[in-house]
């Protein structure tokens, strides 16, 4: 007779099992990413059409999280930190699947871009993609370890990637302004500048959700600070 | 891909809108044709001349928990007794139609009752050992029964029901001392040891945990989810989310009907009749 020796709560292994699969979707996510970028940056048309076509599992976790979601509500009737969980896992999972998104569309202007000579050599970009890739992974190394500060230092790196998105579109904007034909080129590596901007944004709504999570403390928009 | 960036750009608002989607349930496996347990069919039950269950069909799945949920006196505990034949001492019942265990109707007239009852075992609301040590309350199945041959396999099967029913390690050291001085939600694992020891194949639980705190609930809903991979269960409950929790199946009875019978999943979630999403929304009941 195999005895279970001990009460272990189902819940929350389906809870951990919820978590893995997010982790599961940040790492397909960021991977789309990276391999937009270095499609971008080696010109290298197999790299980029391997994002275009390949968001198809990250499209099928994001569908199945929000369904564990809603079980685990459903039936678990979670509380205080494990309801919290759940609602900010509901987030997250958007977040990561408009990261996914972004990488498709990052690939998308990359393959337009390598059509073209190159404006110049690229270096704010893979730097932006790298410090937009590394929010990512702290947030979701936050989320897993329940770990504030971590999550804090994400939120604090998001103004530097805004102001690589700012030096970027100014240096583009001189390169435009004196030779029109750099235009189309030009707009869409501001536009993949955009883009990693806004995985920048996705991130620190994960590392917000953290602190939530942990703290039940809303940091949104300086909520905290507002309320007192 | 035909379209210019500045095309893109007049046509393509950025947006941090997320997609819609809607939530959906996560896949299920594809049921296994698996042969029912417990097949009931055309089950009609009377107390007197009172029709308390009306043309019941069910399929209950081997290794699976089978929640009933209902409203008070909508028949849900008159159909559970009914499956280990417990009604048969009530006197003025009667039964129509058929409930087979493993295909083999239950109400046949060769059917031994008493070894019916041994292979579908029951545990009440109300936690009722008897007023004996721990030991002899498990034990006591299994003499009666001529289950073991030596006093050392009587100590192993003890062991290994108190094991399975998540209690040795609170009783080991205590197995001589009454068993009514064990808290409730220890006594309500002792009855489930004590229906465990003499190897059912399905156990019966009516209310087990309604009398007992929000601890020792979680206990015994934790150990009915361990214990279905070796037997079939059938839980009535009158807590809906315990239901939720513990359960693969349920059946929501009203009136003495089966109104719908789901994946617990569905019917919490996305009920096909209106009137289990009234009943499990609370909007009556």
């Amino acid at each position: 007779m195999s005895a279970p020796d001990r009460i272990v709560r189902h819940f929350q292994e389906e809870l951990e099992q919820l978590q893995t699969r997010i982790l599961e979707m940040g790492g397909l996510a960021e991977e789309g990413v990276r391999i937009a970028i270095k499609g971008l940056v080696d010109r290298d048309d197999a790299l980029i059409d391997q994002v275009l076509s390949g968001d198809e599992p990250l499209n099928a976790l994001h569908i199945e999280i929000d369904g564990r979601c809603f079980t685990l509500l459903a039936l678990f009737q979670p509380m205080a930190a494990d309801l919290r969980a759940i609602v900010a896992a509901v987030k997250i999972n958007t977040d990561l699947e408009r990261v996914g998104d972004l990488a498709v569309n990052i690939a998308e202007a990359a393959q337009r871009s390598v059509l073209r000579p190159p404006v110049k050599k690229l270096i704010d970009i893979p730097r932006m993609a790298g410090l937009a890739q590394s929010m990512l992974r702290d947030a979701l190394d936050a989320f897993v370890r329940r770990d504030i500060q971590l999550a804090q230092q994400v939120l604090d790196q998001d103004d530097k990637l805004d102001s690589l998105k700012t030096q970027i579109f100014r240096e583009l904007l001189t390169y435009m302004l004196q030779d029109p034909s750099t235009i189309e080129p030009a707009l869409d590596l501001i536009l993949i500048s955009r883009h990693l901007e806004r995985i920048g944004d996705h991130a620190t709504n994960i590392a917000e959700d953290v602190i939530f999570i942990v703290s039940a403390r809303d940091v949104r928009h300086h909520a905290d600070l507002q309320s007192g | 891909m035909g379209r210019t960036v500045v095309e893109m750009l007049l046509t393509d608002p950025p947006s941090l809108a997320p997609t819609v989607s809607g939530p959906s349930l996560p896949a299920q496996p594809t049921a296994a044709v698996i042969a029912p347990k417990i097949e009931v069919a055309g089950l009609n039950f009377y107390y007197g001349a009172h029709r308390v269950l009306e043309h019941i069909e069910l399929k209950i799945q081997p290794n699976q928990v089978t929640a009933l949920i209902g409203p008070s006196g909508c028949g849900k505990s008159t159909f559970l007794r009914s499956l280990n034949r417990m009604n048969d001492i009530v006197p003025g019942t009667r039964v129509e139609g058929s409930i087979c265990i493993d295909k083999a109707d239950i109400y046949a007239a060769s059917v031994d009752v008493v070894d019916l009852r041994r292979r579908v075992g029951m545990v009440f609301q109300k936690s009722n050992p008897f007023p004996k040590s721990i030991f002899e309350n498990v034990a006591y199945g299994l003499r009666i029964n001529r289950m073991t041959r030596s006093r050392e396999e009587l100590r192993g099967r003890v062991e290994s029901s108190l094991k399975a029913a998540a209690l040795w390690d609170e009783v080991h050291d205590r197995l001589h001392t009454s068993a009514l001085a064990l808290s409730g939600g220890q006594q309500q694992r002792l009855c489930i040891a004590r229906a465990l020891a003499v190897e059912p194949e399905i156990l019966l639980m009516d209310e087990p945990a309604s009398a007992l705190d929000p601890i020792a609930t979680q206990k015994i809903e934790e150990l009915i989810y361990q214990l279905k991979s070796r037997y079939t269960i059938v839980i009535v409950t009158h807590n809906m989310q315990q239901a939720a929790r513990v359960s693969d199946v349920t059946a929501f009875f009203w009136l003495g009907r089966v109104v719908e019978c789901d994946r617990t999943n569905k019917i919490f979630t996305a009920p096909a009749e209106k009137l289990t999403e009234d009943y499990v929304t609370g909007r009556f009941g």
